[in-house]
């Protein structure tokens, strides 16, 4: 069904890369993790703190890269790369060195460049140096062909003979997309459970985003089928805050634990919502711990747990990597006390109404055009910037309308703003975070109105 | 003394009507929009009879001086002229007056307006002129200098300039703006005023009152010599030394001949006082300041040409069937329709207010903030302001282009009419409607009418279930371009507007 929609999609549409100057503003913008720097501290080596959990023989560095973020080209390269593979080369080269081991990836990610970027910069080092994770993302098509056909695609790809850790990609939806159409009737997950008796795969395990009724499907499952591991979204706003249809992490990750399943986190700073946040809250973390940067408190808490194999995060500037080394070298363990503090920090945070987009880009590209994270991030910008205008008689009425209607052009080009979204809905079945994408296109929308307009109240 | 008054004035009012022109913002006009409104054509299209009669009667008191301090096309022209003359002891001299160019190019003006022959009023009028040339060649550099300080403002986390887009609005529209900045930098560069002293309608008509005007410049035969200083110096080629005469037509009260005679035998002063012998007071002090006013340099510096690269990116497509995330998709530019009637903006009344009244100075063009107005390549309403919606539309909150109009071609309305004048009515082609070509649920025409003009109705009749597609209400409809602007269907919008000649308020 998905696949005819996608067919569909208009003929003059074509796919370009990410190739304007504003979404690379909007990814400097948003996606920072940590914009600020110890300074004076180095970046230790030989201090990362490793896991050896006792299903799993490898001991897997804390700090794991997530590989859906790397820096993107201007323009794509002759070969059609968008991504920036010299950078990527660098990146990649500095985590090693600094102890960085598990490498998580997708054949969707970056329109279709991670894995193939993300193979050829690791093949430079000793396989033995490095793990690898990638996924079954077949969310097009359904057919065992075609999620065969992607499963030994990765393979060549990464250019690897085995893959360390195997996922099934996003386990949790429903309907078409429930893990039963994907997996299970297909005889994908058949396949792959082979696939690791022979070696191939080393680890097999799952992604979750979704309902609480298909995570306890899948995770009874463990008693037949063996995961090694899941991978779950866990930070210390969704630990027991979690927005929209999210479950919170701490159901998740106490089922898990009650397996003895290790588990690897995603989303621990929720694409840089947990660094780039109202300044009174950053003041508050400053205050607590001056020479620590705001990412590091949740990298802290992703790490606490005694279960957590390693915490993927989508580093796409060598300050993020720096920062998050520095954190897990080695980690220190969030007392109870600082928990308790990082709760109340979360509690706060939700009194912003911000939207949930981790700026994944699994709803891109949008056929008609849209830059649907890119108008997400501006909005939550502006909430966390205090430049969200509620009544034409507030004190900075005037600043603010001019920061969100300024911004919101620079942030995103006309032709790609909230305005152009006809509602299809096409966007919405991708989104992890299950947001109502076109709802909250033309809600934005009618607030840029007003401001235009000058007709709020 | 009054010569530097003269380029005191001029210096003034020509750097604020430029920056009238330069003013994207449309936020200057509320301080400056007079200027234009005080200019000759302008007020007379607009039937200002206030303005009309301070000119005649400045004329009449004082010469030429509009063509000296208040006509953009003059100053400018003053400016070259200098700028010819450096190195040159004796630039100009006496040259008797093209009669038959000047009443002639009069003539063909008056009988243009009368029979609203507008290209040819746009095209004679030297306020419009000016316009054309400031629009479509100093508006793209102070943009490009503008969108400079907007890319280090953005790194400054200022949001004190903004990013503006720079294009060609008008092709032919450019070329006229080019060949008149030529002929008329050519001219000035080699005779000073002759562009003013013989083609320009407005001079010539001045000049008939200014041969009457109460204060001119006077020779005092009892000190002339005869030398014919005077004349070597006379941008307007008017000053017949050997017969002691000015022609007062072209004299366009520069003062600059007063300095230059080395036996004070010229001086502005009232023309028809009783004869008395004067005994002329030495004022050697004056004489000898104006010498070193010689030294002012034209304030138009070379303006420093950018570069623009527009960096389009390549687009790629990979040959997959998967659905890979990220990435845009591409977007073409809309083209516009074929409209039968041209739209014509809220405030112009009708088009037929908007030919005759209009001379086509791009003000209105400058100050349209949502790209709409681009001059017209059509014979009849040649670089008059017409509307396409491929840009932008035309906002609910905007009547910027009828505050600045100063020639009464779109007239003054508020935000409250704006919402009410039907410009135009939209019309829907259903062949590249989204829910027919696409078979995908859409109605973002209907989600953006700020009048409510659309409703969506099933495109089955018999089906209530299936996609819903657009119907007018053309009673409510004011054809403000919304719908075609927002509609998804590219290169041609699937719902477009159609202009009406008569305007009406609903």
């Amino acid at each position: 069904m998905h696949k005819d929609i996608a067919m569909n999609r208009r003929g003059f549409l074509k796919i370009v890369g990410i190739s304007t100057a504003s979404s690379t503003a909007v990814l400097t913008g948003c996606s920072s993790a940590s914009s600020e720097q110890g300074g004076d501290s180095t970046v230790p080596k030989g201090k990362m703190s490793y896991r050896k959990l006792p299903s799993i023989d490898d001991t897997v560095s804390l700090l794991g890269y997530g590989c859906m973020r790397w820096p993107t080209l201007p323009s794509p390269a002759g070969d059609g790369n968008v991504i920036d593979q010299d950078a990527v080369n660098r990146l990649v080269d500095y985590a090693i060195e600094h102890g960085v081991n598990y490498f998580d990836t997708s054949p969707v990610y970056i329109q279709g460049w991670s894995e193939k970027t993300t193979g050829n910069a690791l093949k430079r080092h000793p396989r033995e140096k490095y793990f690898i994770a990638t996924k079954m993302s077949n969310f097009s098509n359904n057919d065992f062909d075609f999620g065969v056909k992607m499963y030994h695609n990765s393979f060549k790809d990464l250019q690897v003979d085995y893959i360390d850790y195997y996922l099934l990609h996003v386990v949790g939806s429903e309907g078409e997309r429930s893990m039963q159409k994907r997996f299970i009737d297909n005889g994908i997950l058949d396949f792959l459970l082979k696939e690791r008796e022979a070696g191939r795969i080393r680890h097999l395990g799952w992604s979750f985003h979704g309902t609480q009724a298909e995570f306890d499907k899948a995770l009874a499952m463990h008693d037949d089928v063996h995961w090694d591991f899941i991978q779950i979204q866990l930070n210390y706003s969704d630990w027991k805050y979690a927005k929209g249809a999210n479950v919170n992490a701490d159901y998740l990750y106490s089922e898990i634990a009650k397996k003895d399943i290790p588990v690897v986190v995603m989303e621990p700073l929720l694409g840089g919502r947990l660094s780039n946040i109202p300044q009174y809250i950053f003041t508050r973390l400053k205050e607590r711990n001056p020479n620590g940067s705001v990412a590091s408190w949740a990298f802290r808490f992703a790490g606490s747990p005694p279960k957590i194999l390693t915490v993927l995060s989508g580093m796409t500037y060598l300050e993020h990597l720096q920062d998050n080394i520095k954190t897990y070298s080695p980690l220190q363990t969030l007392t109870d006390e600082e928990t308790e503090f990082l709760d109340e920090t979360a509690q706060m945070m939700l009194q912003y109404p911000t939207i949930p987009c981790n700026d994944c880009k699994y709803c891109m590209p949008c056929p008609y055009g849209i830059d649907i994270p890119a108008v997400l991030l501006h909005f939550n910008k502006c909430i966390n910037e205090g430049n969200m205008p509620k009544s034409s008689k507030d004190e900075n009425y005037a600043k603010a309308r001019r920061a969100f209607l300024v911004g919101y052009d620079r942030s995103v080009p006309k032709l790609r703003q909230a305005n152009h979204c006809t509602g299809c809905d096409q966007c919405s079945e991708h989104c992890p975070q299950k947001i109502n994408i076109p709802k909250d296109l033309h809600r934005i929308d009618a607030f840029v109105e007003q401001l235009k307009q000058e007709t709020l109240e | 003394m009054l010569r530097t008054l003269r380029l005191t004035l001029a210096a003034i009012s020509f750097t604020l009507i430029t920056l009238l022109f330069l003013d994207f913002s449309g936020t200057l006009h509320a301080w400056l929009g007079w200027l234009a409104k005080i200019q000759f054509v302008p007020a007379i299209l607009a039937l200002n009879v206030g303005v009309v009669l301070f000119l005649v009667l400045l004329t009449l008191i004082l010469g030429r001086v509009y063509c000296s301090v208040i006509c953009p096309l003059g100053i400018f022209q003053d400016l070259f002229a200098r700028a010819g003359r450096i190195g040159k002891k004796l630039p100009y001299s006496y040259s008797p007056a093209k009669k038959w160019l000047r009443y002639g190019f009069l003539g063909l003006f008056v009988v243009a307006i009368a029979a609203g022959v507008s290209v040819i009023v746009a095209l004679l009028d030297p306020y419009a002129a000016y316009g054309r040339i400031a629009n479509n060649l100093f508006l793209p550099l102070w943009q490009w200098g503008n969108n400079l300080l907007a890319f280090a403002a953005e790194r400054a986390n200022s949001y004190a300039f903004y990013n503006v887009d720079v294009w060609v609005k008008s092709i032919p529209t450019l070329v006229v703006a080019v060949v008149t900045l030529i002929v008329v930098v050519v001219l000035a560069w080699k005779n000073g005023r002759t562009y003013c002293n013989t083609i320009c309608p407005v001079g010539t008509l001045l000049g008939v009152l200014s041969r009457y005007s109460a204060f001119k410049i006077l020779i005092d035969d009892s000190s002339c010599n005869s030398c014919g200083l005077c004349a070597r110096h006379c941008k307007a080629a008017c000053i017949d030394s050997k017969a002691h005469t000015i022609d007062y037509t072209r004299c366009v009260a520069c003062m600059n001949c007063i300095g230059k005679c080395k036996k004070n035998a010229l001086s502005f002063r009232y023309a028809y006082a009783r004869k008395q012998e004067t005994t002329q007071q030495d004022t050697p002090n004056a004489c000898s300041a104006n010498a070193a006013q010689e030294k002012r340099r034209g304030f138009l510096s070379a303006a420093t040409l950018l570069v623009a690269t527009s960096l389009k990116s390549q687009i790629i497509e990979k040959a997959t069937d998967i659905k890979m995330d990220g990435g845009l998709a591409d977007i073409i530019d809309k083209q516009a329709p074929k409209r039968q009637t041209p739209l014509t903006p809220p405030g112009s009344l009708n088009a037929r207010n908007m030919k005759n009244s209009c001379t086509a100075c791009q003000l209105c063009i400058t100050a349209c903030p949502n790209g709409v107005l681009r001059p017209s390549s059509q014979l009849e309403t040649f670089m008059q302001p017409q509307m396409s919606y491929e840009k932008g539309y035309c906002r609910p909150e905007c009547t910027i282009c009828s505050e600045v109009c100063p020639a009464g071609a779109i007239t003054k309305i508020g935000k409250d009419d704006k919402s009410a004048i039907q410009i135009g009515h939209a019309v829907w082609n259903k062949e590249t409607c989204i829910p027919i070509a696409d078979n995908q649920p859409c109605g973002n025409c209907e989600r953006h009418c700020p009048t409510d003009a659309i409703v969506m109705i099933p495109s089955d009749a018999n089906n209530p279930e299936s996609l819903k597609v657009p119907v007018v209400n053309t009673e409510r409809c004011i054809g403000c371009g919304a719908c075609e602007h927002l509609c998804p269907s590219r290169p041609l919008s699937a719902i477009y507007v159609e202009g009406h000649e008569l305007h009406k308020t609903i």
